[in-house]
């Protein structure tokens, strides 16, 4: 359960791992509307990540508790 | 363009891992990499922030160092207490050159070591008590200091002093910050982690005092410089390149900075990130928090410098973006003169790096922009990011090494043989006797500053200072020198 980051980049959206300092784009988010965003995160590496969704996208960037997804 | 194929660097990478014991050939051998430029990720091919093998030598620090020596250290009106024996704050006392404006012992205290200097005593019984009394004489003694931190060297981790609980009650007792970082030498692997310590310290400590104070002033330009240590009057020479641009800069960190600038930062528009290694904790940290946006720079040679200033202005309106424009074009005369002279003493030179932190990628564009080439890289205590960031600057194919063993800097060198190579002083005197002209560049070699174009003219001329220097021609005895050139010399007569 890795705290990250994420955060616009250059108009990117990116995730941060402080564990283990890797920043990267994110490809896909599975929930992203007006009343929901979060669940699972796809890094451009392919990576996958598991985010509680949340009711309605956040302010970023934001520290969230992620999940391997 | 690169000198050696990438045959040849990965022939070479294997060839000097060949004496090495089956076990550690393996794990030195992550650590090694020619670069790849079609390599999106860095950790695809160099693996780095692990702990050095015992039984190599390693030029690596301590926690204790990225915090006391490099974050905590130049802030110059606070007292930065070296707690435990005495050695660790003594032999690192005033070694980085972190210029500073103020009177020493009076309201700066930068190259001073205030240390409780730990005896068996203070193991057995614990050092709390003497720490109380620490900062109460350095409170009488030191009445201008703004501020105190407590940077904690190995023993006090391991007795389990309360420092924290000190410090809460001295910064009551005299009413100054009073910060506790718990920076012991054996956490992590290197110095980084001290950083991330150091800079959590300062989040968690001082940052945020003045956070429901709005008497401060703000205009819509102001920025702080994050991650540039005033090394040689870096900080001074970037500077005034943002205040002809039209920007206020608010706070240096740390290179003559003030505990009172550190507070203020919070209030500023941009932060600009030089060292991302040492300071990218905090610059996320107010991102977050404050929503300042953070951008990373780099000072280091005009092309650099102008792309750098132009980003920067783009954060802001046309005003800053014209006069950054104006501040390119008014500096352009003074850099081509520096190039016209120096590149066609320099031009085709080859280059080896083995530094920390941002230098090693930051500084090839100068050296591009004097026509020379760096063919090897590599960084003490980097990050997977920090290789990301490298693996664009660099050329394809060329050699790249994390935590480089001195055996293997020896070796890459007798291959590659470089015109030129900057690391640190532990490897200065063994490549100048090896006949390699050599900078130390984590100081600048007692030059400097390096930041900036007026850095840049400095830069220049201490290249070409060292690498045509006439002692170079000196080291073969006379009665070895090359018959054809006594030939020459002869018939000249």
């Amino acid at each position: 359960m890795p705290n990250v980051m994420i955060r616009q980049n250059e108009g990117k959206m990116t995730l941060y791992v402080a564990k283990k300092d890797q920043e990267d784009e994110i490809s896909s988010i599975e929930f992203n509307s007006e009343d929901s965003w979060g669940g699972t995160i796809e890094l451009t590496d392919g990576t996958r990540y598991f985010i509680e969704p949340l009711d309605a996208p956040p302010k970023l960037p934001i520290t969230l508790r992620a999940k391997r997804g | 363009m690169s000198v050696m194929s990438r045959e040849e660097t990965e022939a070479l990478i294997n060839e000097v891992l060949e004496v090495y014991p089956a076990k550690a050939k393996k794990d030195r051998a992550k650590h090694l990499t020619a670069n790849d430029h079609e390599i999106e990720q860095s950790k695809k091919c160099i693996t780095s922030n692990k702990k050095s093998l015992p039984g190599v030598m390693t030029i690596r620090g301590c926690a204790y160092a990225g915090s006391r020596g490099v974050v905590w250290g130049p802030i110059k009106d606070m007292i930065h207490i070296s707690h435990g024996p005495v050695g660790c704050g003594q032999y690192s006392r005033s070694g980085r050159r972190n210029y500073y404006i103020g009177t020493t012992g009076v309201n700066a205290f930068v190259t001073m070591n205030f240390t409780s200097d730990f005896q068996e005593k203070d193991i057995v019984f614990g050092g709390d008590k003497k720490l109380a009394k620490l900062i109460e004489e350095i409170e009488q003694l030191f009445p201008l200091n703004k501020g105190i931190s407590v940077q904690s060297e190995c023993p006090i981790g391991l007795i389990g002093d309360d420092i924290e609980a000190v410090s809460k009650k001295a910064a009551k007792d005299i009413g100054k910050t009073v910060v506790p970082v718990r920076c012991e030498g054996f956490r992590g692997v290197s110095q980084s982690l001290g950083h991330h310590i150091a800079n959590d310290a300062i989040r968690d400590w001082a940052l945020g005092k003045r956070d429901d104070d709005n008497s401060f002033e703000t205009t819509p330009y102001d920025v702080a410089i994050i991650g540039d240590y005033n090394i040689g009057g870096d900080a001074w020479s970037s500077r005034i390149l943002l205040e002809e641009m039209g920007l206020r800069v608010v706070a240096q960190w740390s290179g003559d900075g003030t505990i009172s600038e550190m507070e203020l930062t919070p209030k500023v528009k941009l932060n600009l990130v030089h060292c991302y290694r040492s300071m990218n904790y905090i610059s996320r940290h107010m991102e977050e928090k404050y929503g300042i946006p953070w951008m990373e720079y780099n000072f280091f040679g005009p092309t650099k410098t102008d792309e750098s200033l132009r980003k920067i202005a783009s954060f802001f309106d046309e005003t800053i973006q014209k006069k950054a424009e104006e501040v390119i074009a008014k500096y352009k005369l003074e850099y081509q003169a520096v190039i016209d002279k120096y590149k066609p003493r320099l031009e085709g030179k080859k280059v080896m790096l083995y530094i920390g932190g941002l230098r090693p990628r930051h500084v090839i564009g100068a050296y591009e922009d004097l026509g020379m080439e760096v063919v090897g890289t590599g960084y003490e205590f980097a990050h997977n990011d920090d290789y990301d960031r490298t693996i664009k600057e660099m050329g394809n194919a060329t050699l790249i090494y994390d935590d480089v063993t001195g055996y293997e800097f020896e070796e890459f060198v007798k291959k590659i043989k470089p015109d030129l190579i900057g690391s640190g002083v532990k490897e200065k005197y063994i490549f100048q006797k090896m006949g390699i002209p050599f900078r130390q560049m984590h100081s600048w070699d007692y030059s400097g500053p390096y930041h900036g174009y007026d850095g840049f003219a400095i830069f220049a001329r201490d290249m070409d200072m060292t690498l045509n220097n006439p002692c170079w021609k000196k080291l073969q005895a006379p009665w070895k020198a090359d018959a054809a050139e006594d030939a020459a010399v002869a018939a000249s007569a």
